[in-house]
């Protein structure tokens, strides 16, 4: 690793730091949930990441198909892979937060349940790289999937929140954003902004072992090509 | 472009017709989800008119992936895929024949489930009958456009057949739920249901057009 190859690592540690202390420490204590509302300061940044992460594989997928650059495809893909992490992770905290706050762990709720498809349409697109053999094939078929998954974001959202509509809901209470104390907005901004350079540091190591993969597999074609020494196969 | 269309639609139907194959299986598929959910949820005849519209739409759906896996699971026999794309025609027209030919099974089998639907869960539809066969057909067009383009990548794929679910499911759920709220205002359950009429307009349209251009690259080898 060169030197400069420290700078996204030291900034995702202290940011994370940061955003920990400003979580824990600063920000107040709220006052009808308790603590169980820090949650919301690692849920919604998550929340945020994933779509960013299947947005980026949406770019990266249209890229790809334009180029024929293999490289486009391993970071639609490490997007992906990395986009769905985070998205398991919103849906994780996502039923801690409720239970004690809204008494029922999940609720069909239009951002809930958006959450929810969306993670199920990339853990398919995860499964289908993983079932396609042909390298070139897989990143075609994946790309025509990045697309097609991305351009039904709208419709599900449609389609979730007017189905919301007509069927009654538990009543929530204390919907959060609203009057929200500056500290409290400051330790959310500053936990956003550490999860975010946290994402591209994964995204960007993953990507890069993607990369490397493809060379190791470049190498093998090539020593297989050449003419045979006799020793070993 | 239309004759490549038509060919390749006459074809996929002739062959349906000498074996009934995709036809029979989602047909029969289709009764036993229906039976089943009736069995096993022991519905009462207020709750069953109120619910029916889903367990409707869910068993299309199961159904229509059944004969949709075999639309490129056919042409794997003798090489006919390969001929299919060294065919000096359109790739967009071979994907709307296909596609064509797969909105005419899933509505084949949706217009033999009707009466039996009726009947199992004592639904008044008579009076519905044109407004629900236009909402199939909207449904079955928005199923099978993705559907079509996500089965021939499933045929691409190890896992072949299962790979087919778990890929048009996640994506198909704004038409399916779209289908399932017009159906439901077509037997009365539902007031008003035009946006979700405009969803289930906009889903095909979308869907169409990109699963056309997505199936050029698709396709290729």
């Amino acid at each position: 690793m060169k030197g400069r190859d420290y700078i996204l690592p030291a900034l995702v540690f202290v940011s994370m730091l940061l955003a920990l202390y400003l979580v824990g420490f600063y920000a107040p204590i709220e006052r009808e949930q308790g603590v169980v509302q820090k949650i919301f300061y690692f849920h919604v940044p998550s929340a945020w990441v994933a779509f960013l992460a299947f947005f980026v594989v949406f770019v990266f997928s249209f890229r790809y198909l334009v180029s024929r650059d293999k490289r486009w495809d391993n970071r639609a893909a490490a997007a992906a892979e990395v986009g769905v992490m985070f998205c398991t992770l919103v849906i994780i905290t996502g039923p801690i937060w409720a239970k004690p706050v809204w008494g029922i762990w999940w609720t069909w709720d239009a951002r809930l349940t958006l959450t929810l498809v969306l993670w199920l349409i990339y853990v398919s697109y995860v499964l289908l790289r993983h079932y396609v053999a042909d390298a070139e094939k897989r990143a075609t078929l994946s790309a025509v999937l990045g697309i097609i998954g991305f351009i039904d974001v709208p419709l599900v959202y449609f389609a979730i929140r007017w189905w919301r509509t007509q069927h009654p809901q538990p009543v929530i209470a204390g919907g959060g954003g609203s009057g929200m104390d500056p500290r409290m907005a400051t330790a959310f901004w500053v936990s956003l902004a550490a999860f975010t350079v946290l994402f591209v540091y994964l995204y960007r190591v993953r990507a890069k072992q993607h990369d490397l993969e493809d060379e190791i597999e470049q190498a093998h074609q090539l020593a297989d090509e050449l003419p045979a020494t006799g020793k070993g196969d | 472009m239309l004759r490549t269309i038509a060919t390749i639609l006459w074809k996929d139907l002739r062959i349906e017709l000498r074996t009934r194959d995709a036809l029979s299986a989602s047909f029969v598929f289709c009764v036993l989800v229906l039976v089943i959910f009736n069995f096993t949820l022991d519905l009462g005849s207020e709750e069953a008119r109120r619910l029916g519209s889903g367990f409707l739409w869910v068993a299309f759906a199961f159904g229509g992936i059944l004969s949709l896996n075999r639309t490129f699971a056919l042409e794997k026999a003798d090489g006919c895929s390969k001929s299919l794309m060294l065919a000096p025609v359109d790739r967009g027209a071979i994907y709307l024949g296909k596609f064509l030919a797969n909105v005419v099974f899933m509505l084949v089998t949706q217009v033999l489930i009707l009466p039996l639907f009726v009947v199992f869960f004592n639904v008044p539809a008579e009076s519905a009958v044109p407004l629900l066969l236009l909402i199939f057909l909207l449904g079955s067009i928005g199923f099978s456009s993705v559907g079509t383009l996500f089965s021939a990548m499933a045929a691409n794929t190890r896992m072949r057949e299962l790979m087919l679910p778990l890929l048009l499911l996640p994506v198909s759920i704004p038409v399916l739920l779209a289908a399932v709220e017009t159906t439901q205002y077509a037997l009365g359950v539902n007031e008003n249901a035009s946006d979700w009429f405009k969803l289930l307009i906009v889903y095909d349209i979308v869907f169409v057009v990109a699963s056309y251009l997505g199936f050029e690259f698709v396709m290729e080898e």
